[in-house]
Order: C-alpha cells, then structure tokens, then sequence
C-alpha cells in the first residue's frame, strides 16, 4: 500500500511528532509498504490530491494534527486515516470538554472549573476566583485546555499565583482550566482497537528519578523519569486502572489507538486526561506497553493500518 | 537535527529503546536532555516565523562571486594540502591572519599563543575539558550565552552567575562570591565573561571594571575566559581594551572567531592563552577532532591576502547598527511600558525585561501563533531565573522584519498585561509613547 505519514507541522509538539513519524515510516518499510513522508504545511491537501496515498499515518501531535483538524481534511480529501476521527479528536484535545464528558459519565476526574479568556475579559470572572480557590484548595493545577504537552501547566500553591498562571496558561489557549491538586503516582494506560474491539494494555507508571515535585517538564524526559511496564500495582488496582481507560475511550469515542493518563493515590483512582494521538517515538509510553503485552511496534502499526482502510470501507 | 533526516538509516528494532540504552548513557549526560523549551524552539525554524530568536550573521552579505573565485583559488593554489589533515594548532597563514585581527583590536599577541578551533564554541569545549571536574565552579555572568550553558552542564559544573548592570559584572557581587566561595573552600576553575556586547544582555563591561577584574584575577590567581566574538561590531562609542591585553596573557584566556566577520559556516575560531594552558587545550582538541578544517582554513587565508576584510566588517557594522537603531525605534513604539530593554552599542542582541508576572517561555508559545520568534530567558541561567526576560537578536533578519516582528511581540504582551490587570484589577502603565507624543506637542505649540 501507499501510506503518507502525516508528521511535524507548526504545532509546539513537532519535534516529538518528526519522531513518531520516523520511527512509524522505518516500520512501514520493514512491512514493505510504499512511504510517503509528509511534513505537514500549507500544501497538505494538494499533497493528498496529487499522490492519492492509499491510507494516511496522522503521526502528528498538539494543534492541528491532534484536534481534528487534519483529519477533517482527510474526510474531506477521501483518504482513509488511522486513530480517532475529528469528533473524538476534538473532544480529547480540549481537556474542558473531556473532562464535562467523563464527570457526566461518572468517571472520576479532579474537580475542575474552567473558563475561557473571554469570561474574564468581558463577564468580569476574576471576581470568581476567590471561591473557586476555596472550593478546590491550594495548590490548584492551572492548565491550558488544549495543549498537549506539559507546557503551560503550572502549579498556584497561593492566591497570588492564580493570575500568574492564568497569563501563562492563556498564552497556549483561549480556554483554560483550574483543577484541584490530586498527589500519587501518575499512571498511563494505553488503548489499541482489537478483531473484538478495544484492548487495554499493560500500565506504565512514570517515576520521577528526582525530586522535580514541581516540574512537570521533566516527568516525560529520558534520565529524569523511569517507565515502568508492568507498573507495580496490585491486580485489582491494575484492572480497575484498565477498565476506566476503556471506559475513557468509548465516553470519547475513540477508535484505532489512544493513551489515557491517571493518577492512583493509594487505592484512589482519577483520570487526567485522554491522548488521541499519543507519542510513538522510542521513548514513548504506547510502545513501551505494547511491547509489554507482546505487541511489536510492526504489528500496532500493521493493526492500525488495517483498521482504517477497514473503516471507511463499511 | 531529527532522526527524521536519516529514515531507514537505523536498524531494525523490537525491544524498547530507552530501556536498553537508558542504564549506559553517562551521568554527565543527564543534563543534556531535551526540553519542552528546546522542542518549541524547533517550531522557530519554520519557514513562515519571524524569528528574532537566533544569533545568525547575515551571511548573504558575503558576495557569492568572491566565495567562488577564493574556493577555486584554493583548489590551484594549495589543493592537496587543502584536502589533508593538518596541524592542531592550525596553519601559520591562519594565525597571522588572527594576529592581525587581534591587532584591530589594540591587542598584540605572537602567533605561538593562539591555536585556530572549530568556531569559538570549541574554544568552551576546550577550556572546560582542561579544567572542570564533576563539581567544580564556574563563574559567569547573569544572564550568560545561551549556548555555553549545554557545555557547563556536560562537565557538571556548578556554574554561579553575577548579576550585571549597564556596566557589565558586578565586581562587588563578583568580590562578594568569590569571599564566600573562599569560606566554602572552593576555588573557581574560571570566570567566563563576554565583555563586549555581551550575548545575551547587550550591555559591554566598562574599563573600570575591566581592569578591577583583571586585578581580582591576578591577585587571587584565577583564570578568566574572555569570550569576545563581538568586539569588531561596534556601532558606536570608543573602542575597549580587551582583558587579554590589560592583563598581558597571563590569566585570561582569549576566545576570538571568524563567524561573525566573515563566515559562520566557515566554522573556525580560535584562541590565545597562557602557554601551559594552551597545551593542556591542545591536548583536548587533539582528541576532539585532531584538527579543524583545513580546506576552511586556507579560504581564510585566501581571503586575507586577497580581500580586505575591514572593508565587508565595515558593510556588516553599517548593516548591523541600522537594524539595531530600528528595533531601538520598533521595541520604544510597540513594547508596553511595563517593558525595559538594553541599547547595545555593538554586537548581535539585546535584552528586555517584562513584568515579573509575565512568563516568556509561554509567551513564546503564544507569539508563535502571531509567527514570531525570540529566546525565552531562562535559556541564559542555570538557576531558573530568567523567567520574565528575553533575547532579541537585531542581525539576522531585514529591517521590515525586526519591525513586524518587535509589532507582533508587542501585541502580545500587551495582550498579557491587560489581561493581567483583568485579573488583577491593577490598571496597565500608561502607554511608553506617551510622555514623547506630549513632549513634541508642546515643542510643536
């Protein structure tokens, strides 16, 4: 088959997503399949018109690639994609609307309000924050609603911090959110559509190997954060951490492969948020549990190909 | 680069990477890792960014028909020796060639003094491989170049910097520092210090200072490493001595290159040090790349004896000094008055300071949606200040360039402080423009 690997684009996470790429096209080789690389830009869709891949690889992460936008297009365009389609894509990368759609599921998720930079501007919000800070205790999560790295989020562990972080947060997004401070180990459990249906795989715990209690850049950088596949937990921990990422994607309406990020504290179990296009680099977290279950990087790719030329043949 | 440039150039893997290879990779190391400011400033390159963040010459100044005829006077005049190792130190030519350039500057030195490098970055390369243990102190300025912050931490140094002011280095937090490193038992390995221009702050060490440290050094016998790439690109103001010739050679380590007068791309440099030092440095760069290029290095000399290179370091200066005059004029106009800036009198950049509240590492984020690009301060610390101030380089992009993009980045900061002041209730400085618009009424009446 002709695949395009859809990768890179202007989005903060291109770096990691010329990773995922490449390591999806040296894949793609290995199964003898014609590749054709493509660094999304402002020709995307002549690109697609013109060279009518057969399927497309959306290896791209953060705006544009990750929301939605780009598979649009692809609907558009007629050209069959893996993962999610633009309605799950949208409702994973903007954390306020997954988090509505989990709470109203009764899926557990740190209590949370959010607002967009026009609630403040012109429907004099700030006066609010006084009794969100009171409902929600210090220090709170300030979180941009869609990015999907670790940028932006900071940590207000007073009243003074909140505007701060609001500032920094609205620079990534028009739509933020302040979310209670949940501690514990922080868990990952990644999803692949099987034959019968989503499958959830083994838990990866991400351990900190210093005291970065704070940063939150570091928790996915090679040397200051350990992987660990099994994460050490107990069976029913384990299953139940399974269970509500499943139940995660089918409230989103995820299809193909996503991530989904929890938090355990003691026997407590919360979900952070949902991936639609998680990182398929060498360092990232879906191979890694993939892996674990037995899973080579090959046949995830083959399976999600699969998958998508299957879906729009329906 | 990505590993993106090289497909298929890896072999075929099933066991998961950083597993295998996570438990060899080298302590050192560990400070090397990517960053999530690092992975942002990938989206800087993109072709449709403005971006005031990098510190590039502008090379298409260089005329392409001189490139052509010097590179084929090297290929007749000296092609197989062009195309063979050489010595470590560098050819003879070359460093008469750095004499000469030193001497521009008022400093003397003999050609057994200097070594030719590969660009004045191996030159820090090279000084921390002949000094620091896992541990040791390095002394820099506050903030310091963005690019010597990698090297410092590859060798594990434990790098305390000295806040600056229009001066340059303060000698009394200096003196302070060293008196309490004293008391702790440590002794700077050296102090790095740029004081021309400096990269990033802008600002250039006065002479008094000058001479104080040089003194300091000299009294407490501790090496300095003066990183001057700058120096030639003075667009006004008189010329400084350098601290190698204040100091006769015998505690400063020069760091001097050719990037910035005529070619980056070029990729040589080169430095001039007390002997015992030069040796140790030697023995380094020997196990670095034996020796750098010397196909570049006869273009060098090729240029020098057939080009006069005062003539294009004139055409930069004059291009240079207008570009810095309109950012002057672009950052007074757009840039809120919450906003401060420093007005290099030569060099590549300068420095601007926000409100405290502002974080440039996400404001970066934002002004790459208004396509526009510069260095978020924390990048010039190791400590993680930083947060609030940002680089801006006035030399690698044209004029309506710098304007458009100082526009955009004004607007977005001053998007943050009115939505600050939303936040706050605090109402947002008058305009900066104010008082002039006010003064020139007046004069007008």
């Amino acid at each position: 088959m002709k695949v395009a690997v859809l990768k890179g684009g202007s989005s903060l996470e291109r770096t990691v997503s010329l990773r995922s790429g490449a390591r999806v096209e040296d894949a793609l080789a290995r199964l003898g399949h014609e590749v054709l690389p493509i660094d999304v830009g402002a020709d995307l869709v002549e690109r697609l018109q013109t060279e009518r891949p057969d399927v497309a690889f959306v290896a791209l992460h953060g705006r544009g690639g990750e929301d939605g936008t780009v598979q649009e297009l692809l609907e558009l365009v007629g050209v069959p994609y893996t993962a999610s389609r633009p309605g799950a894509c949208i409702r994973c990368m903007d954390k306020v609307v997954a988090k509505h759609a989990l709470r109203d599921a009764g899926i557990p998720t740190p209590d949370f309000y959010a607002f967009s930079q026009a609630a403040f501007e012109e429907l004099g919000a700030a006066k609010a924050l006084p009794a969100i800070e009171e409902r929600l205790d210090f220090p709170i999560v300030v979180k941009p609603a869609g990015q999907g790295s670790a940028l932006g989020i900071k940590f207000a562990s007073r009243a003074a911090d909140v505007p701060n972080a609001l500032v920094s947060a609205f620079s990534y997004d028009a739509k933020v959110l302040l979310e209670r401070y949940v501690p514990g180990r922080d868990l990952a459990v990644s999803v692949i559509e099987g034959p019968d249906g989503p499958q959830a795989l083994p838990v990866v715990e991400a351990i900190p190997t210093e005291e970065d209690f704070y940063d939150f850049e570091s928790r996915y950088e090679i040397g200051r954060t350990r992987f660990v596949c099994p994460a050490d937990l107990s069976p029913e921990l384990a299953e139940r951490a399974q269970e509500l990422a499943l139940a995660t994607w089918r409230v989103l309406g995820c299809s193909g492969f996503a991530r989904v990020d929890l938090m355990t504290d003691g026997e407590d179990l919360t979900v952070l948020e949902a991936n639609a296009i998680p990182g398929l680099t060498d360092t990232s977290l879906l191979p890694l549990a993939a892996e674990a279950a037995g899973i080579g990087f090959d046949e995830f790719v083959t399976r999600v190909l699969d998958l998508a030329v299957q879906r729009t043949s329906v | 680069m990505t590993i993106d440039e090289t497909p298929g150039g890896r072999p075929p893997s099933s066991a998961h990477e950083i597993e295998r290879y996570g438990g060899l990779f080298a302590k050192r190391t560990r400070g090397m890792t990517s960053s999530a400011m690092r992975d942002m400033m990938a989206v800087t390159a993109r072709p449709e960014v403005i971006s005031l963040a990098t510190g590039l010459p502008d090379t298409t100044t260089f005329p392409a028909e001189d490139f052509a005829w010097l590179m084929a006077r090297v290929a007749v005049d000296s092609s197989a020796a062009a195309l063979q190792y050489g010595p470590t130190d560098g050819l003879d030519d070359v460093r008469r060639c750095i004499v000469e350039v030193m001497a521009a500057e008022g400093t003397e030195v003999e050609i057994d003094d200097i070594m030719v490098t590969t660009g004045g970055q191996q030159v820090i390369d090279l000084v921390c491989r002949a000094f620091l243990d896992p541990g040791d102190v390095v002394v820099a300025e506050a903030p310091t170049y963005p690019g010597a912050v990698p090297c410092f931490n590859s060798f594990q140094a434990d790098v305390v910097q000295i806040a600056m002011d229009e001066h340059g280095m303060r000698m009394d937090v200096l003196e302070e520092t060293l008196a309490r490193l004293k008391r702790e038992g440590r002794r700077p390995k050296f102090i790095y210090t740029i004081p021309n221009f400096q990269n990033p702050g802008g600002v250039t060490m006065s002479l008094e200072r000058r001479r104080a440290l040089v003194k300091i050094a000299a009294e407490q016998e501790l090496v300095i490493l003066e990183d001057n790439p700058y120096g030639l690109l003075r667009y006004e103001g008189e010329p400084l001595p350098t601290l190698y010739s204040l100091d006769g050679g015998r505690y400063v380590i020069y760091l001097g290159t050719f990037s910035k007068i005529l070619s980056a791309g070029l990729r040589l440099g080169w430095t001039a040090a007390p002997k015992p030092i030069l040796e140790r440095m030697n023995l380094g760069k020997q196990a670095a790349d034996l020796c750098s290029s010397p196909l570049n290095q006869y273009f060098v000399a090729a240029y020098f004896q057939h080009r006069d290179w005062r003539t294009y370091l004139t055409q930069l200066r004059t291009i240079y000094r207008r570009r810095r005059d309109v950012m002057l004029a672009a950052l007074e106009e757009y840039f809120p008055a919450e906003a401060t800036f420093t007005r290099p009198q030569g060099g590549l950049f300068l420095w601007a300071t926000l409100p405290d509240y502002l974080d440039t590492t996400d404001l970066l984020a934002r002004a790459l949606r208004e396509h526009v690009a510069f260095v978020p301060g924390r990048a010039a610390y190791l400590d993680g200040r930083g947060g609030s101030e940002m680089r801006l380089n006035f030399s690698g992009v044209n004029e309506d360039e710098i304007r458009e993009g100082v526009r955009r980045i004004g607007k977005v900061i001053a998007e943050q402080v009115a939505l600050y002041g939303t936040l706050t209730g605090q109402k947002p400085a008058p305009k900066r423009g104010a008082d002039v618009v006010e003064f020139r009424r007046r004069e007008a009446s």
